[in-house]
């Protein structure tokens, strides 16, 4: 194929990988709107069995085992949970090939301008979020990630679209190859995070409105919807073990774009606007995994701090790549 | 015998509560923990007033607090938020550091309102007192609430686990099973199962003959936290050793010219605060052919800059002789200093021929303008058209050229943009001027463009304007001529030293590993206890990743167990 035929796979692909991700969302909703009857049932009517399982001390909270999360879904609604996850896995495959057809087009890595960066961070979620669903009963869920990940991608695809084409000289370096895939790795692996996160506000908002005793009018939006979500504390630690998952591997792209800046602009660390907001999301992180470690902090207000940090990425990618200009503006735009 | 107790007494099982502490790893427990045993009281608490020796106690209280608030998780947590917020205007307003035209174009724009935020330091943010005050408490903040956490984690990594609680079963996770044996013997075994798989572990005997085994680990956990802090020390630090003992020159050298490491060969210049010219390593380096290659679209592929370099005492006597290729991401490290390759741009070789025969001739750089390299320079004459013969100088004949050179200049329209950055039909567009320059008034000006006071007041007059591709010659109106000859490249170099880079550098990587570490390691304890009558109990706790655990426990509990004979296996 020549390096023509290759750029039009891809672009086809990335169509097919955002009817695919489409697709998976209304499976993933269908299996949300009609499965929860099962769930919050199962849920009631299952008080927590364990096994092995005595009252803990004074770190109770840590200590004991989480309640037993929601049952799958059960019926017609999980065989469209099922047929969400297919197609999520579908549209994975096409953008993962949807990349590789761009890579070989342009003969490099295919993470050398935004269009690109956002579209790696798009398959990294959507992986992540694959496999935490095959590993938590929490498929139901996969509307709630299924539709920034549209968002995301399709907007890469129409206002970020650039040809595929060799690299600015600044970018011909090995360290482009880490240090960019890692930093879309995280932005994938913390957009799971954030989406978590919110759901896990709902879930609590919603819980303590209960709690405050009024369960009689039930909550309205947006915390009515927490009423179907999972079980508080295992989103709070499934939110928490994502993010420490991400975070070294942020602190990790951040050294390398402070090693490769070294070599291409002279020092490691500027203040370009690009660096100072990698700086801001990292200690907006790092807040939140002390403020998970300190006492009054833990829950709402340390998840509320997840979000943020997720707005902050947000904004070093949108904004800054756009209305503010720096050494980093490789766009392509 | 397999008892160790410290003098090989017996222990009397204690409850649940002392199992437990000593896990936490938050350093509120820890200092908690120190000042109650300092017999400190808490902020709020009752002890205060000056009774008995407590007078200089009295006095110390509040200072005391202030410490105590001051290297709390929750202020760190406050001031790690400070920290972004700060950081934030660095990037909404344009800042000294990284381009003073912006600034001053700022200034331009809100004449009111720039001078106020230049009093809050809005375009010095990173230098800012606040920002710094922000990050120094931060750091005090830090290093007081590490300290008490090295001694605490260094005390329980030399500690052995605590006895065991007296009922296991009330421990989060526990499991019992009926066994034969020798209590002591199974107490070993279980002890190897825990040792095989990297557990602390301890053999006690209690009063009552059971025999316990207890078990720890993910000290790992600890320690790569507070490697992590220290690391972020270190880092703050060898952040500050470079902006003190740093210093970074830059210099534009054209094709054919080498420059040697003075603080007069550059552009610019900016030391470190503590750092002295005297500290400038020497060497010498020389362009000698620099090469851009582009697509047919014009975008930049790929950029060379074949450089010759000599460093040491012999830079002072000989030529640079050592080769290397100088591109971007490709810095030539040197001595004591690295140079980077951060612009180029072209060069118009201009030949001025005066009233009475002298060639005057120069490479002036032209400053590229846009990204087809359409460049702005000029080309000043101070000294032509004076009379060889006489001695009086004349300032009115001075000639002054300014104008553009296009790299490619457009086939047709007027050529004011250049249509490529690659000097595929070169030309430069001209203005002459003649009349007073201005240059012997000797205040310095910029060589890239001409006195426009002279222009205004009408010292300088417009002799006419011109477009000439390589080799034509214009004649002006007295007679004069000025040729564009040809063209030379540019290169703009970064040239400097940051004698803090490697403990930068040294410093992430223990927080990246240390990070790592406090972030994956799991702390767990577990408690065996093999009772006289045949009873083998083990109980598990989990400070971290607790949902874990319990398949952690199980397949552990199910290797102890093989080890212990069941009761009816048993005789
Ligand atoms: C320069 C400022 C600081 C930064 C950037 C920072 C960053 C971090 C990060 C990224 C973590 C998460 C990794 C982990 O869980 O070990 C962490 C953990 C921690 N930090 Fe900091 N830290 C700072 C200052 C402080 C200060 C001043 C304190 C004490 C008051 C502190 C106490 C802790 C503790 C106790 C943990 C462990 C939390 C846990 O148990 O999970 N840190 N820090």
């Amino acid at each position: 194929m020549t390096d023509a035929q290759l750029a039009d796979l891809s672009n086809t692909l990335l169509v097919v990988a955002i009817l695919a991700y489409t697709v998976a969302m209304f499976g993933y909703a269908i299996e949300f709107a009609f499965g929860r009857k099962g769930v919050v049932a199962s849920r009631a009517a299952a008080p927590a069995k364990r096994v092995l399982v005595g009252a803990g001390g004074p770190e109770q909270e840590e200590a004991t085992a989480p309640p037993a999360p929601p049952a799958p879904t059960a019926g017609r609604a999980a065989w469209f949970g099922r047929f969400g996850v297919a197609a999520a896995v579908i549209g994975a495959l096409a953008q993962l090939g949807c990349l590789a057809a761009r890579g070989f087009a342009a003969g490099r890595v295919p993470w050398g301008n935004m269009y690109e960066f956002v579209s790696v961070a798009c398959v990294v979620g959507t992986i992540t979020w694959l496999v935490v669903s095959a590993r938590r009963p929490v498929r139901y869920l996969g509307m709630f990630v299924m539709l920034p990940v549209v968002l995301l991608l399709g907007l890469a695809g129409t206002v970020l679209y650039v040809d595929a084409g060799p690299l600015m000289p600044a970018l011909n370096s090995y360290w482009l190859w880490i240090h960019v895939s890692t930093a879309s790795i995280s932005v994938g692996i913390y957009l799971i995070g954030g989406v978590l996160s919110v759901l896990y506000l709902l879930r609590e908002g919603y819980d303590r409105r209960v709690a405050a005793g009024r369960a009689a009018n039930a909550p309205g939006f947006p915390f009515g919807v927490g009423r179907h979500l999972p079980a508080a504390d295992g989103l709070e630690r499934m939110t928490f073990r994502l993010h420490a998952f991400g975070f070294p591997i942020w602190t990790f792209a951040i050294i390398c774009g402070a090693i490769w800046a070294e070599a291409a602009w002279s020092r490691y660390w500027g203040w370009d606007p690009k660096e100072t907001w990698a700086f801001i999301s990292w200690v907006v992180y790092a807040a939140y995994l002390h403020a998970r470690a300190t006492t009054g902090w833990r829950g709402p207000r340390a998840a509320a701090i997840a979000v943020l940090g997720f707005v902050t990425m947000m904004i070093n990618l949108y904004v800054i790549n756009f209305a503010v200009s720096g050494l980093h503006s490789y766009s392509g735009l | 015998m397999s008892t160790v107790t410290p003098s090989g007494e017996t222990v009397t099982p204690p409850d649940e509560q002392d199992a437990l502490t000593g896990l936490a790893t938050a350093p509120e427990d820890a200092t908690a923990r120190e000042d109650r045993r300092a017999g400190r009281t808490e902020p709020d608490g009752g002890g205060r007033g000056p009774s008995g020796p407590g007078r200089l106690n009295a006095l110390l209280e509040e200072p005391r607090r202030w410490w105590r608030i001051l290297t709390s998780m929750r202020t760190a947590l406050v001031l790690l938020f400070l920290l972004a917020l700060a950081a934030v205007p660095g990037s909404t307003f344009p800042q000294r550091d990284l381009n003073q035209n912006k600034v001053e174009e700022y200034f331009a724009e809100h004449p009111k309102l720039a001078p106020v935020l230049d009093k809050l330091s809005a375009f010095d943010v990173f230098a800012s007192p606040w920002f710094a005050a922000i990050y120094l408490l931060l750091f005090i903040s830090l290093v007081g609430c590490l300290v008490p956490r090295i001694r605490v984690h260094a005390r329980a990594m030399v500690k052995r686990p605590p006895a065991a609680p007296r009922h296991l079963d009330r421990l989060p996770v526990s499991a019992s099973a009926p066994v034969t044996g020798d209590p002591s013997a199974l107490a070993d075994a279980a002890r190897g199962v825990l040792r095989r798989a990297r557990w602390r572990t301890v053999v006690r005997t209690e009063e009552s003959g059971a025999v316990t085994v207890s078990a720890e680990k993910g000290y790992l956990r600890e320690t790569g936290n507070l490697a992590f802090h220290v690391a972020l020390v270190g880092l703050l630090v060898g952040v500050a050793s470079g902006s003190l003992w740093g210093w970074k020159a830059s210099v534009l050298t054209v094709e054919g010219n080498a420059f040697c490491d003075t603080v007069q060969a550059y552009d610019s210049f900016s030391p470190g605060s503590r750092m002295r010219d005297a500290a400038l390593p020497s060497f010498c380096v020389q362009l000698d052919d620099f090469q851009g290659t582009y697509l047919a679209n014009g975008q930049p592929e790929d950029f060379l800059a074949k450089v010759k370099y000599i460093q040491g005492d012999r830079a002072f006597t000989q030529d640079p002789d050592t080769e290397y290729d100088l591109k971007v991401n490709h810095p030539l490290r040197l001595d004591g200093a690295n140079v980077y390759l951060i612009n180029h741009g072209y060069a118009p070789v201009l030949r001025y021929t005066d009233r009475y025969g002298r060639v005057f001739e120069e490479t002036p750089a032209f400053l590229p303008q846009d990204v087809q390299l359409t460049s702005e320079g000029a080309f000043v004459l101070p000294d032509v058209n004076q009379d060889p013969k006489s001695t009086v100088r004349t300032t009115d004949v001075q000639m002054a050229f300014t104008g553009f050179f296009l790299p490619t200049a457009p086939p047709s329209g007027p050529p004011i943009r250049s249509i490529s950055p690659e000097a595929k039909d070169p030309a430069v567009t001209l203005v002459g001027y003649r009349g007073d320059t201005g240059l012997d008034s000797g205040i310095a000006r910029s060589v890239y463009s001409i006195d426009q006071n002279q222009v205004d007041s009408g010292a300088l007059k417009s002799v006419g304007s011109k477009k000439l591709s390589v080799g034509e010659v214009w004649t002006l109106d007295d007679g004069t001529t000025l040729q564009f000859a040809g063209y030379r490249e540019f290169m703009t170099v970064q040239v400097g030293h940051d004698p803090g880079e490697m403990l930068v550098l040294v410093s992430a990587g223990f927080m990246l590993v240390g990070l790592i570490a406090s972030l994956t390691v799991r702390r767990r304890r577990m408690f065996v206890r093999v009772t006289g009558d045949g009873e083998l109990t083990v109980g598990g706790l989990a400070r971290t990743d607790p949902d874990r655990f319990a398949d952690e426990f199980q397949s552990l509990v199910e290797r102890i167990e093989r080890t212990a004979p069941a009761k009816e296996g048993a005789s």
